[in-house]
């Protein structure tokens, strides 16, 4: 390993830009001639629309046009997709409740995009969009999923009859329920997933540009994968030719999965700048963020969990019902159910499982992948349910998990899933040396001492990243490939530029894509430019999403810097009259093994491109591409351990100490890995402690805005103690699994469990805000 | 935000001609941290914003023995540095510094705080509980008299604080238990044994009415200034505010438990 090359605590290049404010964003993007859009919206959650009227908008100053759901109906724009298909278990397809981009019917959701003001400035587009006076006939609305499959409940679509989009199983119901009804033990549970609102730090925007002159259309937007958005666009939304069309996503401030997703914004914007001639940006406010980007979670969900008289695992029953919102967003269909039920078992050797899920339209605001997708809500349950069960059972919560964790590799679960590698032992004992478990009955001890509850909570997850091997989830029902891209440009000089089609919105990729470079070539990585985010630059490529940057992206760059490697070795070999097997590449220098005779790096990659001295009939340059498709998922483990102090007069949790015990495979550079172990906790305890997205019954979001939606800020959380253990991933050619999502994923069940010991009461959902802990301690006394 | 227009008078007089030739239409800004988050929600949309931070007569502190005066212009940051206050009265002192963060302490007045009246403000608290006097340009009221309900006071048009005034109190305490999303007072509790040896307890966040005195709990110290005095006492869950962050029976007992806390710290 070079001082810069792979497990080196780098730091990070790009944050020179983004700490002193010159990151170039979506809104910094300006080009000749730009005007404003603004949206009107839905100020109902389900309503038909009589009519719109925009003479008097037409006439407020700097209008331009104002465009509607007719005329982007006339220009037969298409509806919004989505990309994976699923199947009820009767064989029937999901149903697609139709979703144009500008609403021209009916409304179902509050800030659903009606119509678009274009004017000269932003203020003046917003003020001629309130004056867009559109006639509502207001209809009843539902917002959870129990109530929306309810006789008599409001109906969203015609083309999905009692709201249910999919019915869909997983596993072999006949042998769980068997298990179950054998059982010596059986816990049971209802479990809420809570809803989240993604809340990144850039909201979402848009600079549509329409060039007459070639006929050719730009797209900057906040896309955590702009390849996919302009396929999309292209071949369903028929906004541009694909061959016409440039996506753009330049600095993109967090995304957590809410810009996967291709908005009506987007589409409109670019539409609109076709329509009047003219390049349109606009960009979302914080209210407008509440309302639309897609939400996370939100599960109601029933489980049984059955024993044998040894405790061993024998069943798991899962019946979950999840809530989509007014419509399918990208991926929505896949996030509760493939990305979620697959990964019930856990780190557990569970023989049989089944889980039904239910898709279901509410008038809420789509909701699908949001940092975890799925793995959360699995986690969740499986966590909870044996962390109860162990309290049933008068074992150890440690004890329990140590009698079912799978301990031979690979293992294949009832649940697709095959798990390459894993040490849930190993996690789990550096998890309670850290947390000093043994110690804390003192500790509580000491705590009721002073008046305080203390508990101690535990979650041992599994997940899976990396998505996935293009075939596989090609026949889950996937509408595209899930491999990655990357290509390895050396210059004369020596320098290298990595095109990638992953995309970095604070990932650090232009740090830990150029440490692989100079882990290969011991070149410094100031000498490693990374490209992404255009396709005009980047050919194609699948994105950033599922904590696949580094099992699948990097990959794709390994197998490019194979061929650079051997090709650079080719011109070496020949330079230097030696065998080609004898040369290897090293701080720079390209030398025969065992001699004094070398070369610059500089000096061989000179000579790619003068071609003065290449061996006969090799090509100049030194230029390669490659594509890598994943052969599996990746499987990050391991242990958390929450230790809370709640005080009884207030219900107000404190956590005292979160040990994070993380097997993420081999490491690119450990202190970017820390540091979104940190990110991920702090989510996952903001789900667990503070986020609670509220809607009326109205289907009005109470939850609109800081004042009454919490975050998590640095006084809710402790130091967290983080260690990372290492079973290197057998699937990948640098042996790693991914750590974007494993804290948000792992953490909120250690939270709920650790207050749940705390104040003797199991029946507590999240988030756990200090009332309803004070109440669940009154129920329990 | 609609457009609108700022005007920066530099006397009293000059601000109130302002605000009549505003035609109701105008607003005073004096730190803006209400006003400005709501005109940038197109929830308020005055024709004319008038600063008032910039009029010498309402900025200063003052501290003459235990009697303080404070300008209705000063920054919650200068009250919560302020050697003279924080030697009188260490815990209104305090209070300034928790409010917001730093960020709206060094723009947020106690001025623009006390005339807005928002239901989780915490001046209203400390100021019922200490028996402080509001300032305007036209007379003078007791905190008692001023601060009417939810967003209302005593406050006519054309008529501005100036100034708020209060004897320093014997033993003062102030416990903050915050809302998890906005961080204002979900209750908070300011406790003050007076110079007379009478006994104030303000109540802020908490109330369906905006802040308020406890006057059962005033009582009940008025004998025994601690804790323990509040055992027996309940509060009247009908008075409070209920919503998506806390029941009314939820705020009521945390009066109880925030007040106490409140004089374990006072001094």
């Amino acid at each position: 390993m070079g001082v810069e090359g792979i497990g080196a605590k780098v730091l990070r290049k790009e944050d020179r830009r983004f700490i002193t404010g010159r990151g170039r964003y979506v809104d910094d993007m300006s080009v000749p001639g730009m005007k404003h859009g603004a949206f009107v919206r839905s100020p109902h959650a389900h309503a038909k629309i009589k009519g719109i009227d925009t003479s008097a908008a037409r006439e407020m100053p700097g209008v331009i046009d104002i465009l509607d759901g007719q005329q982007l109906k006339a220009d037969r724009i298409g509806n919004l997709i989505c990309g994976w298909a699923v199947s009820s278990k009767d064989g029937s397809p999901m149903k697609m409740g139709a979703y144009p981009a500008l609403a021209d019917e009916t409304v179902r959701y509050v800030g659903q995009p009606v119509a678009i003001v274009v004017a000269e400035t932003r203020a003046q587009a917003r003020d001629a969009a309130e004056v867009v006076m559109v006639d509502y006939e207001e209809m009843p609305a539902v917002v959870g999923s129990e109530a929306a499959l309810a006789d008599g409940a409001p109906q969203l679509h015609p083309e999905a009859e009692g709201n249910l989009c999919f019915d869909w199983e997983i596993g072999d119901e006949a042998a769980a329920t068997s298990a179950i009804s054998g059982a010596a033990h059986i816990t049971r549970m209802k479990i809420i997933n809570n809803r989240l609102v993604p809340n990144p730090m850039e909201p979402r925007a848009a600079l549509g540009h329409y060039d007459p002159a070639e006929d050719h259309y730009t797209c900057w937007t906040t896309s955590q994968n702009p390849h996919v958005a302009r396929l999309v666009m292209s071949a369903f939304y028929n906004v541009a030719p694909e061959h016409k069309l440039r996506v753009i996503a330049p600095d993109v401030g967090g995304g957590f999965g809410s810009k996967i997703y291709i908005y009506p914004e987007e589409i409109v914007c670019l539409w609109a700048s076709k329509r009047t001639e003219v390049p349109v940006k606009w960009t979302s406010d914080r209210t407008e963020a509440f309302l639309t980007d897609a939400h996370g979670r939100d599960h109601v969900t029933h489980v049984e969990m059955a024993f044998d008289a040894d405790h061993k695992i024998v069943g798991l029953k899962v019946d979950t019902k999840a809530n989509l919102g007014a419509y399918m967003s990208l991926f929505s269909s896949a996030t509760p159910t493939y990305l979620y039920a697959t990964l019930l078992s856990g780190q557990y050797d569970i023989p049989a499982i089944y889980a039904n899920v239910k898709g279901v339209y509410t008038n809420t605001a789509p909701v699908d992948a949001y940092r975890g997708a799925g793995r959360p809500e699995a986690t969740y349950v499986v966590e909870r349910t044996i962390e109860t069960a162990a309290r049933e059972l008068g074992l150890s919560p440690a004890e329990l998990r140590r009698k079912n964790f799978i301990r031979s590799f690979p293992h294949q679960t009832p649940v697709i899933m095959n798990y390459d590698t894993g040490d849930f032992e190993a996690t789990l004992e550096a998890g309670m040396k850290a947390a000093d478990v043994a110690g804390f009955e003192a500790r509580r001890e000491e705590a009721k001492g002073r008046g305080k509850l203390r508990g101690l909570g535990m979650s041992c997850y599994i997940e899976a990243c990396g998505i996935a091997p293009s075939k596989a989830v090609g026949s889950l029902g996937a509408g595209v490939g899930l491999w990655e891209s990357a290509e390895v440009r050396v210059n004369p000089v020596g320098t290298v530029e990595i095109l990638t089609g992953s995309h970095s919105h604070g990932q650090g990729h232009e740090t830990t894509f150029a440490q692989l470079v100079a882990e290969r070539f011991g070149l410094p990585i100031d000498n490693v430019q990374i490209v992404h985010g255009d396709t005009d630059k980047v050919q194609f490529g699948m994105g950033t999403y599922g904590s696949r940057s580094g099992a699948v992206g990097m990959s794709a760059i390994v197998k490019a810097l194979d061929k650079v490697e051997a090709k650079a070795k080719k011109i070496a070999a020949h330079v230097l009259e030696a065998d080609e097997g004898d040369i290897v590449i090293e701080n720079g220098e390209v030398k025969v093994v065992g001699t004094d005779k070398k070369l610059g790096w500089h000096e061989v990659c000179l000579g790619a491109y003068t071609g003065h001295n290449l061996p006969d009939g090799m090509e100049p340059g030194l230029k390669e591409g490659a594509f890598y498709d994943p052969q599996n998922f990746t499987f990050p483990a391991g242990c958390y351990i929450c230790e809370v102090e709640v005080d009884p007069e207030t219900g107000t949790t404190e956590i005292i100490q979160f040990v994070a015990a993380d097997d993420f495979g081999n490491i690119i550079n450990p202190m970017i890995v820390e540091g979104q172990v940190h990110g991920g906790l702090a989510q996952g305890i903001g789900q667990a402690l503070l986020e609670g997205t509220h809607y009326d019954e109205a289907g009005q979001l109470v939850t609109a805005s800081y004042m009454d939606y919490a975050m998590p800020r640095a006084w809710d959380l402790p130091m967290f103690k983080v260690e990372t253990l290492v079973t290197a991933c057998t699937t990948n050619p640098l042996g790693i699994k991914g750590c974007g999502e494993a804290g948000a994923i792992g953490s909120p069940p250690a939270v709920i469990n650790a207050i749940t010991d705390a104040i003797g009461n199991n029946d507590l959902s999240m988030p756990a805000t200090p009332e309803k802990v004070w109440n669940a301690i009154h129920a329990a006394s | 935000m609609y457009e609108t227009s700022y005007q920066r008078p530099s006397s009293i007089d000059e601000a109130i001609k302002l605000l009549g030739d505003g035609e109701g239409e105008a607003k005073l800004l004096s730190g803006g941290m209400t006003l400005i988050p709501t005109m940038k929600q197109r929830l308020a949309m005055p024709s004319v914003l008038i600063d008032l931070r910039h009029i010498s007569d309402l900025k200063g502190i003052s501290v003459d023995g235990s009697k303080i005066r404070i300008g209705g212009a000063t920054t919650h940051a200068e009250i919560a540095r302020h050697d003279g206050i924080k030697a009188a009265a260490p815990s209104f002192a305090y209070l300034a510094g928790l409010i917001g963060d730093p960020a709206v302490r060094h723009m947020g007045t106690i001025g623009g705080s006390v005339a807005n009246f928002d239901p989780a403000a915490d001046y209203p608290a400390a100021l019922l509980a200490i028996g402080a006097t509001i300032h305007t340009n036209t007379r003078e009221l007791s905190a008692d008299e001023f601060f009417l309900g939810m967003f209302e006071t005593a406050l006519e048009e054309n008529e501005i604080v100036t100034a708020v005034s209060f004897e320093a109190p014997q033993a003062g305490g102030w416990e903050k238990f915050r809302n998890p999303a906005s961080r204002y007072a979900m209750c908070a509790v300011f406790v003050a044994k007076r110079t007379d040896g009478s006994v104030g307890v303000g109540v802020t966040g908490a109330g369906n009415n905006g802040a308020f005195r406890w006057t059962e709990a005033e009582s009940a110290l008025s004998g025994s200034f601690d804790g323990s005095a509040l055992d027996g006492l309940t509060v009247d869950e009908g008075a409070m505010m209920s919503d998506i962050h806390g029941t009314s029976a939820y705020r009521a007992n945390l009066t109880k438990v925030v007040a106490k806390r409140a004089l374990a710290k006072a001094k």
